[in-house]
């Protein structure tokens, strides 16, 4: 007779030696850093060394509850590392520190957390980033899905970075550094229930090196975003709505790999809208937009980067995409989730 | 082109250069046109597919002066009227039932609520992409009862009949269909008697035609002269069917044409429509949301497949909900006014809250116009 496969239970939520163990075990072997190490309550900076690298902080928060936990390109444990990493970078910050709060349902077999937590960790080693605090829940089944992580983030941002959405003028480029929707596609693909097989592998990475090669290069650039849920559509109309401007983009110009334009003509989803992990959309001035292409193309993970369209001073708010058959049409606000079309 | 960019046998029909050719040929076949000079051609797609790829590949805007779409009644989603919804989510609401539907029909309002309202509100109403994923659902729940939302044309029949016998072969009890398909032939008819209406021609369905083939539509050529041809989805496809109606009013015919003909053989699926008979029966009339009662414009399941037949295992209500006094969906859907024309669009009536058909897929004419073009046109115009 086999042994049962260790799984966690209710006692690992209760505060007591179990809890201790699980957390001892799980997560902070694989976290290991000096910020961590006291395992006190808070985990404690220097200002001052905080200072020294910039002069303003970024804080920043997200909850991760993607399903399934594990799909191609990545998992719930790198998600939340990369995820909260990028929402700093994007700011311009240099990401420093992050906690980790996990909600676990009990049942979940505790080689799946420590998977999550080991990819966590290799995640923060490869951005540059410490874990320095964390929290344990567990819930009663069914009171959550498997596995939810939170992770909130503290960088720096250097002096002279002034980014905003409302920084936008008329003529500026707009970039992204490379194939847009692989995330959500890997996403909705590994659900299994389309019973389609696909290539396609999340994009999920860490963007501050990426960032801050661009921001060398480009030093006026005007604003970053991650395209997360809502993909690079919802942020161009952030965009146009925050500066009053127009944007317009050319869908020839739009990188689209294959796998991902393929499912998205089967299921007759939009890949505008599918989400990220490892893509930004910038807003460059057009002076400085070739010096920014190079900059992100000279990044592993710009390779294919594109100026996919340009800021103009048409009617403020309004997104739209020069058809490659020649047309033109709004890119608006999604609003609610996609949904597939029967027909 | 880099070669990643290059989706084979779709970009084909795609290509920006052959697109300005043909658009040069519709200008001059407008030109020529006497009525254009009086006032636009206007010319019905009927097919929510064709609206879709009419605004996402800008296809109006590239148009010539002189020539106007109508966006015809062929969105299955938007055509649904609130009492079926309504219906829907008081079969979904029973405890043994796991609801299954097509993602885009949960967003349909109904008179309480909507579907995805149900669901978050504790029903079990789960979003499929086919009528076996339901089946399959049935025999993995033997527990539980598995109904199915069959909507949509004749594209859609034949995979829930199909699905139907599939069941019985199996013996699987615990399966049923809560059917609402409807046919679009009788929809036309009814578009082509109201008196108001003046169209020059119609892009038809090429989906449906693939099943039924082409001979339902000969009545639009032979008794209400009017050119029909039978369009594929592909913008290409589109501004050419365009084009073989503007040719067949300048050389004063009114034919079906297939278009469509690498995928609609002219006598439409045999095998397809004989499932479609053996399982369905046409209702008396069906209740068409912006259109009101259509005779025979719906279809309901035999007598014989009764234990697969929702409406029979549950006894349904049949609710019947009135459409807001305030809608002009009727008249959008027959090209007498313009979406935004319509005292209602893009205010009381949004995507976020639609009050009309055509304002809840993006298939239809409203929603597609407010989501792709026209919101903005609205307030000029």
């Amino acid at each position: 007779m086999s042994t049962p496969e260790p799984i966690v239970t209710l006692a690992h939520g209760g505060g007591g030696k179990a809890m201790k163990d699980l957390i001892d075990d799980v997560f902070v072997r694989e976290f290991a850093n000096p910020a961590l190490a006291p395992l006190d309550d808070q985990a404690r900076f220097d200002m001052a060394a905080l200072a020294a690298r910039g002069d303003r902080l970024a804080f920043t928060t997200d909850s991760y509850v993607v399903d399934p936990l594990f799909f191609p390109g990545g998992d719930i444990g790198s998600l939340a590392v990369n995820g909260t990493v990028n929402d700093l970078a994007v700011g311009g910050a240099l990401p420093l520190y992050l906690s980790c709060a996990a909600i676990i349902e009990e049942g979940l077999p505790i080689v799946v957390l420590r998977a999550a937590a080991l990819s966590m960790a290799r995640a923060a080693r490869e951005a540059g980033v410490a874990i320095a605090t964390g929290d344990t829940k567990v819930v009663p089944k069914g009171a959550c899905d498997k596995l939810f992580l939170n992770t909130a983030g503290i960088g720096v941002i250097r002096p002279g970075i002034e980014l905003g959405a409302d920084r936008a003028r008329p003529g500026d480029a707009v970039l992204v550094n490379g194939w847009l929707g692989d995330h959500g596609a890997a996403i909705l693909a590994a659900r299994g229930d389309l019973a389609l097989d696909s290539p396609i592998e999340s994009d999920c990475a860490p963007l501050p090196r990426l960032v801050a090669g661009l921001i060398e290069a480009a030093p006026g650039t005007r604003f970053i975003r991650d395209p997360t849920r809502g993909g690079a559509a919802t942020v161009l109309n952030e965009i146009a709505r925050a500066s009053a401007v127009s944007i317009e983009i050319d869908e020839r110009q739009t990188p689209l790999r294959e796998p991902v334009k393929g499912f998205c003509e089967i299921l007759g989803l939009d890949p505008l809208y599918l989400a990220n992990e490892g893509k930004i959309v910038a807003v460059v001035p057009e002076a400085e937009s070739e010096a920014a292409l190079t900059a992100l193309r000279a990044d592993p993970l710009g390779r294919e980067a594109a100026v996919i369209g340009h800021v103009a001073a048409g009617e403020p708010g309004r997104v739209t995409m020069r058809t490659a058959f020649g047309g033109r049409r709004i890119v608006d606000m999604l609003v609610g989730e996609q949904l597939p079309r029967i027909c | 082109m880099k070669p990643e960019q290059a989706m084979k046998y779709v970009d084909e029909f795609r290509d920006r250069v052959r697109a300005a050719g043909l658009i040069g040929e519709i200008g001059r076949l407008l030109a020529r046109n006497p009525t254009a000079r009086r006032r636009p051609l206007q010319i019905m797609e009927v097919c929510g597919g064709h609206t879709h790829s009419i605004f996402r590949y800008g296809i109006e805007g590239m148009l010539p002066d002189g020539i106007e779409l109508i966006h015809g009644p062929g969105c299955p989603v938007c055509v649904l009227p609130m009492g079926i919804v309504d219906d829907c989510v008081a079969i979904a609401e029973r405890p043994e039932v796991i609801f299954a539907t097509f993602g885009d029909a949960m967003r349909v309002p109904g008179s309480r609520q909507s579907l995805l309202q149900a669901k978050a509100a504790g029903a079990d109403v789960r979003m499929v992409y086919s009528p076996m994923d339901a089946l399959a659902l049935a025999e993995k729940n033997p527990g539980r009862e598995i109904v199915f939302f069959a909507i949509g044309f004749e594209t859609t029949m034949p995979s829930t009949a199909l699905t139907i016998l599939t069941a019985e072969a199996r013996g699987i009890g615990n399966f049923s269909v809560f059917c609402n398909h409807i046919t679009i032939v009788p929809t036309i008819k009814a578009v082509l008697d109201s008196p108001d209406m003046h169209l020059d021609g119609f892009l038809g369905p090429g989906h449906v035609a693939m099943v039924v083939g082409a001979a339902p539509f000969r009545f639009v050529a032979e008794f209400h002269k009017k050119p029909l041809v039978i369009s594929g989805f592909e913008p290409l496809d589109i501004l050419q069917s365009i084009w073989m109606v503007l040719k067949q009013l300048e050389e004063g015919r009114s034919e079906i044409e297939n278009q469509y003909a690498r995928i609609v053989p002219d006598g439409g699926n045999r095998a397809a429509l004989g499932a479609l008979s053996r399982v369905y029966e046409l209702r008396a009339f069906f209740e068409w949301r912006g259109l009101g009662s259509i005779d025979h414009s719906g279809v309901r399941i035999r007598e014989r497949y009764a234990a697969f037949d929702a409406e029979r295992k549950f006894a349904v209500a049949n609710a019947k909900i009135a459409d807001p006094k305030s809608c002009q969906c009727g008249e959008v859907l027959k090209g007498v006014i313009k979406p935004w024309q319509c005292k209602v669009f893009g205010t009381a009536c949004t995507p976020e809250q639609p009050l009309g058909a055509l304002m809840v897929s993006s298939e239809g004419a409203c929603a597609a116009y407010y989501q792709y073009g026209g919101r903005r046109a609205a307030g000029a115009a």
